[in-house]
């Protein structure tokens, strides 16, 4: 209740209280109060400095990315020489126009695009599947069925033991050993079965029951229509961990083909694979260095861009699913 | 539907039996018979729940059972059950291991910096924005600081070696101003730690603040008035106001990075590692991976990554412990 009457701007507490209604229409100059108690010298000031460490915070944050995007934009000479600050230098295409023409590059990304796609999907449904049983306080055994759940996220056998499964299910350097592994995240699974308890009421439930409905109808047509806002959560958490991650891929690709965007964009940078080779001539040398320079930032943009893209949705969804899961099960 | 059947025959037996026997068994029987009941109401959600319960068996409690060939001399011709057994023997190898103390001081250091270090920037953070009115300005301070949260973790390590590279990045200009010599800070053991945390605020500064903000937005306006009345500044109202309402917030999020210092990550640490900084870089994280999958040496591996999962499982065990105490309500149960 109090968060609403806030909202509202201008509540009572701004007001000096003295001058009541009947004296102030007596004495008019009364009614001349401040409406707020009057800012001292020291909180001015301290609202300043409160603006300058906002503004060092956003500097701090914003100039590197500013760099990076910068570069990416800028001709290959000036990214070597060092002359690039927070505006490209000689705008040009040319970092994207190298980094699209590469094979590598591009299968990189649509496989990502491919994992992320179909990893999401499995994942969700599996945490639906999973949730929705959990939600309902009539199931008999949902208490020791949730112990099991969450002592995966407290205990786990280890990178190798995982491996040795994956392994010997020969989903190694296939594209299942992206998308099955790591499908259930037991974070969601908690802040998907919160959220229906306490969305989707017991009533609702049994009155659907009395009706007929069963289970799975009530699931596909009352639970997921009204859970859409959680499921957007969700699958916004799963997608975009599927789109950054390179560890999975690291542990079961070998065959390049399969390689998300995140393990190309290592093996070009983090270990500078693409060596220089082949070209004798040192004009045409240095040319090639300046490109594998303004390729990697080109790169780095292209790898982030569909992050960014949906940030605008993430942000705010995002913000709700920290406020679901805080409050938990 | 065995399952429907079996509890049925259940239900027939304690019907049968004697009155006094049922008087002893009367708890377990309402019991039976509540999950007979629940399994014929509800079967379909729990043949729905065995989909994904087959998946955590799969890839996480066989793994757990796989954990075995910690205790093995694992080789790939007789597999995991039919290798031969060999007692503790990894584990003493590893705590022999002339590497031991270097690994376990590694992953220490660098948690306990990236969790002291981190946890009072977000909350500053918010606490200043919680001073300054709605408007473009903090709308913009928000998303941006939010934003590097959504970069993956090979992006910020590309961004840093980009940045921070001597020839062309941003630390270049820096050092010429000074008129210093350029140096490759990411090839410098001294410096691997203080990049790997301060890029890690970096990245999680805004997105922690979320966390804040919500709990300032709940502070009951009448603290806020009564100390205006009192004549407050703005920083005693912080200090009396706004920080003992964060402070059980806070707490939890202490109480949980403490309860994950064993399980720090190995993405970033690998990505930053190269042969220059590697007698600070080498966590234990990393170790068991080249243990494992580079050398091979898959019961070595296990056995320290087996080591690692039980510390780890029983820090968070008294971080919950210490939890309930504090707050009266435990972090998961």
């Amino acid at each position: 209740m109090s968060l609403i009457r806030d909202t509202t701007g201008t509540g009572p507490a701004r007001h000096t209280t003295f001058p009541d209604p009947d004296t102030s229409r007596r004495f008019p100059f009364l009614r001349r109060t401040p409406r707020r108690v009057q800012e001292t010298k020291v909180d001015r000031i301290f609202l300043v400095c409160t603006y300058l460490l906002l503004l060092t915070f956003l500097a701090v944050v914003l100039l590197p990315l500013l760099n990076i995007v910068a570069s990416s934009f800028s001709a290959p000479t000036a990214v070597t020489s060092g002359q690039v600050l927070f505006w490209p230098v000689d705008f040009t295409l040319r970092g994207y126009e190298v980094a699209l023409g590469n094979p590598q590059i591009v299968t990189g990304f649509l496989n990502s695009l491919f994992y992320t796609v179909v990893g999401t999907f499995i994942s969700v449904v599996l945490t639906i599947a999973l949730a929705f049983p959990l939600s309902r306080r009539s199931l008999f055994g949902r208490g020791p069925v949730m112990g099991v759940v969450v002592f995966t996220m407290l205990f786990s056998g280890g990178v190798i033991p995982t491996y040795l499964v994956v392994q010997n299910l020969g989903m190694l350097d296939t594209r299942w050993a992206m998308v099955l592994p790591q499908a259930i995240g037991v974070w969601q699974v908690v802040i998907a079965a919160t959220y229906l308890r306490t969305m989707i009421p017991d009533e609702l439930y049994e009155a659907a029951q009395l009706d007929g409905c069963g289970d799975l109808r009530f699931l596909w047509k009352v639970v997921v229509p009204l859970a859409k806002p959680m499921i957007a959560v969700i699958a916004l958490m799963y997608a975009i961990a599927q789109w950054n991650g390179y560890f999975d891929a690291l542990l079961y690709l070998r065959d390049a083909d399969l390689h998300p965007i995140q393990l190309v964009l290592r093996n070009i940078l983090i270990l500078n694979s693409e060596a220089a080779g082949g070209a004798t001539d040192p004009t045409k040398m240095l040319e090639r260095r300046q490109m594998a320079d303004l390729l990697k930032y080109s790169l780095i943009v292209i790898a982030s861009v569909p992050v960014l893209l949906i940030y605008p949705f993430v942000a705010r969804y995002f913000t709700k699913g920290i406020m679901i899961g805080a409050i938990k099960g | 539907m065995t399952a429907v059947n079996s509890s049925q025959t259940g239900g027939t037996f304690t019907r049968v039996s004697p009155p006094g026997k049922q008087r002893n068994g009367l708890p377990k029987t309402t019991a039976r018979r509540r999950a007979r009941r629940s399994l014929r109401r509800h079967w379909t959600l729990y043949l729905l729940m065995l989909v994904p319960l087959t998946h955590l068996l799969i890839f996480k409690y066989i793994p757990m059972a796989n954990g075995v060939i910690a205790f093995k001399d694992y080789n790939v011709v007789q597999g995991i059950w039919a290798s031969p057994w060999a007692g503790w023997k990894h584990f003493q190898a590893f705590l022999a291991n002339p590497q031991f103390w270097e690994l376990v001081n590694n992953t220490f250091l660098l948690s306990f910096y990236a969790v002291i270090a981190a946890f009072p920037i977000p909350i500053i953070l918010a606490l200043a924005l919680n001073e300054i009115r709605q408007g473009l300005f903090k709308r913009t301070v928000q998303m941006v600081t939010y934003a590097p949260y959504f970069i993956s973790t090979v992006v910020v390590v590309s961004m840093l070696i980009m940045i921070l590279s001597p020839k062309v990045g941003l630390t270049g200009h820096v050092f010429g101003f000074f008129g210093v010599e350029a140096v490759d800070l990411l090839a410098e053991p001294g410096y691997f730690r203080h990049i790997y945390v301060w890029s890690d605020i970096w990245q999680t500064a805004g997105y922690s603040a979320v966390i804040y903000l919500a709990a300032l937005a709940g502070v009951d306006q009448s603290l806020y008035e009564a100390a205006r009345v009192d004549g407050a500044t703005r920083l005693q109202k912080i200090w009396h106001v706004d920080l003992p309402s964060i402070m059980p917030t806070a707490v939890i999020v202490l109480i949980l990075a403490v309860g994950n210092i064993m399980a720090i990550g190995f993405e970033k640490a690998f990505l930053m590692q190269n042969p220059l900084n590697l007698s600070a870089s080498e966590i234990i994280a990393t170790y068991v991976y080249k243990t494992g999958l580079l050398n091979a040496d898959f019961s070595q591996a296990t056995a320290i990554g087996l080591l690692n999962s039980v510390v780890n499982l029983c820090l968070l065990v008294f971080v919950n412990f210490i939890a309930k105490r504090v707050t009266g309500n435990g972090v998961w149960s």
